[in-house]
């Protein structure tokens, strides 16, 4: 068993960061996630394992460092939170574009604007439909507690390589803020050789220079670049979609929900069962790619489905695609840093879906 | 005579340079910048540092400087360019690390990551082709561009009333503690060549000292923007940028010179 420690959501992912090897972190501060490079700095990364913390003059700076840094082939990551993130699409697009591997930590709070500081999941169209400029996807992990958000970094870091492209884990101020006992992965060195064919590493003389750019002013070029994008993509649809099932099996409904809503909607559930209403949970670990071929799976075995979300119905979309208007799919969720009660969910629950 | 005949050891005065590719320039004849990629590419050649140089080509006309250097590249988004170095450099902070900008790039949209990469010291070279206009979007007024110049954005002239004051961000980037070396050389001239190249390698051995941000700028003619002939251009280039922006170090290892 690895070490157990009672730690808060944001600094997990920094522990599992230096953990995973990472070779770089560049952010900037922002609630409410700010911990996250505190508790880099408390660890002085640069004398534990070698790693760079550098708090640049913006997020803007931040995620083009790590556009540079990833383009070094090392493992290079960097946190915000929704304003942040926002500033960041444009280097996101380019790290998508330059197909450069990369991890994101997005530690949700309320929008649109300055919005509030409280917990949201509004960023959930930001994520996973793209958010910067162009036909990309990000490969988005939703963690639901402290252990995920660690464990996350790592599996993170694994499919930004695997895939050569940005990770997003989509986290939010509820799970970044709270406490929860973690179990931490044992540390993994820091790579000691960079052997991918992309890396900048300096051209030597038995190999032709590489070139990391999104640029090809070739139409046809580009296309082509598209394409293989979008197989990448498929390639993830096929094999990287990750859900949770929580008392499915005899379900006649589902809540659909993630991340800290799930938390929310786990307790929900409970509540209808001791009422003998059949209600299941179907929580999806990855945004993108989405669990759309078990959720079309349901389709004649239950009633109906509600979407939990902390905002106005955002992933509503996505199951409603799933579903192909097989079955009833209404969303239910409070927003703008509100959070739902269990109790709420449940109510909302019968009112919308049993009618 | 024949090109074989011509084409033979003995009579070769002058050739590329190693590290400069085979591909045809992009840019408009008579413009600067072929012969900064070629000095920044003697440079490379001189110094022996292929195999340990990583370049960051910007957005501007440059954009494509990749495929005219036969280095290690990436392509930065608009502005970012030393910020994208940064993270280069801090993940290999051996190796040669420089940004090839333009005015555009480097004083308007990339300010902030310029002024505080040069803040911080990083230990990069800057390339800065400052041509008082955006040259690859059609001739746009810079934030470089002189009062009473034209451009496609000021037809009638920069007005200070209505467009402000350009800007000259190599004497500001001096100012700061983490510049150890700032030049402003141009290329217009062979004798001018000679110092801009003496410049450029400056820059690049200064990695090696750690002790600090070299950034060169290149006062460069833009003969299509400017509409003008490549020759009727630099003659403007003489008479009204170098007055605003005159040549010479302007900051040699950490100190300001003083004028």
């Amino acid at each position: 068993m690895g070490e157990l420690k009672l730690m808060k959501g944001n600094e997990a992912i920094a522990e599992a960061a230096i953990r995973a090897g990472a070779d770089a972190y560049f952010g900037y501060p922002i609630t409410p996630q700010s911990e996250v490079m505190e508790y880099l700095a408390a660890q002085q990364p640069h004398k534990r394992t070698g790693m760079v913390l550098l708090q640049a003059e913006s997020e803007i700076a931040a995620i083009n460092m790590v556009y540079g840094a990833a383009s070094t082939g090392k493992k290079t990551m960097t946190s915000s939170s929704s304003p942040g993130i926002s500033l960041k699409m444009e280097g996101i697009s380019y790290l998508a574009g330059a197909e450069l591997p990369a991890l994101i930590v997005n530690v949700v709070r309320g929008g649109p604007g300055l919005g509030t500081i409280q917990p949201s999941q509004s960023d959930y169209f930001q994520a996973t439909k793209g958010g910067g400029h162009g036909d990309y996807r990000l490969l988005v992990l939703a963690p639901a507690s402290v252990q995920e958000m660690s464990d996350f970094v790592k599996l993170g870091f694994e499919l930004a390589f695997k895939y050569r492209n940005p990770v997003m884990i989509l986290s939010d101020g509820i799970i970044g803020q709270m406490m929860e006992k973690v179990e931490l992965f044992d540390p993994i060195p820091r790579k000691t050789e960079i052997n991918e064919p992309w890396a900048l590493t300096g051209k030597s003389s038995d190999r032709k220079k590489r070139v990391v750019t999104s640029l090809d002013l070739d139409p046809y070029g580009n296309e082509k670049h598209n394409h293989e994008l979008q197989r990448k993509y498929k390639e993830m649809e096929e094999n990287e979609v990750r859900f949770e099932e929580i008392d499915c099996s005899d379900a006649e409904y589902l809540m659909v929900a993630y991340g800290s809503s799930a938390r929310i909607c786990q307790k929900a559930i409970k509540l209808a069962r001791l009422k003998g209403i059949k209600v299941g949970l179907l929580r999806p670990i990855t945004l993108f790619p989405f669990p759309t071929k078990q959720l079309y799976s349901y389709t004649n075995r239950i009633k109906g489905i509600l979407s939990v979300e902390l905002n106005t119905g955002q992933m509503i979309e996505d199951i409603r695609l799933a579903v192909n208007g097989k079955l009833p799919v209404e969303h239910f969720g409070r927003c703008g840093g509100v959070v739902h009660s269990p109790e709420e969910v449940l109510a909302a629950f019968e009112k919308i879906i049993m009618k | 005579m024949d090109l074989k005949e011509i084409i033979k050891p003995e009579n070769l005065v002058y050739k590329r340079t190693e590290c400069l590719t085979d591909k045809t320039l992009s840019y408009c004849p008579g413009c600067g910048h072929g012969t900064v990629h070629r000095l920044v590419m003697e440079t490379v050649d001189e110094l022996g540092i292929q195999s340990d140089v990583i370049g960051v080509a910007s957005v501007g006309c440059s954009v494509l400087a990749y495929d005219f250097m036969d280095i290690d590249m990436t392509q930065s988004p608009h502005g970012r360019a030393t910020a994208v170095a940064t993270g280069i450099k801090r993940c290999w902070p051996d190796k040669f690390v420089f940004t090839y900008q333009g005015d555009g790039d480097l004083a308007a949209i990339g300010t902030g990551e310029t002024i505080h990469a040069c803040n911080r010291g990083e230990n990069i070279t800057i390339i800065f082709i400052n041509n008082g206009i955006y040259g690859m979007t059609g001739g746009q007024m810079a934030p470089t561009t002189l009062l009473g110049m034209k451009s496609s954005t000021t037809p009638y002239g920069r007005e200070v009333e209505l467009m402000g004051n350009p800007i000259k961000i190599t004497e500001l980037v001096a100012q700061l503690a983490g510049t150890y070396f700032v030049s402003r050389q141009s290329v217009h001239t062979p004798g001018n060549v000679r110092k801009a190249k003496k410049a450029i390698k400056t820059a690049f051995e200064n990695q090696k000292l750690k002790k600090g941000l070299s950034l060169v700028e290149i006062v460069s003619n833009c003969n299509s923007g400017w509409k003008m002939t490549p020759v009727e251009s630099n003659k403007w280039m003489e008479e009204n940028m170098f007055p605003f922006y005159p040549l010479g170090d302007i900051k040699v290892e950490g100190q300001l010179v003083q004028k």
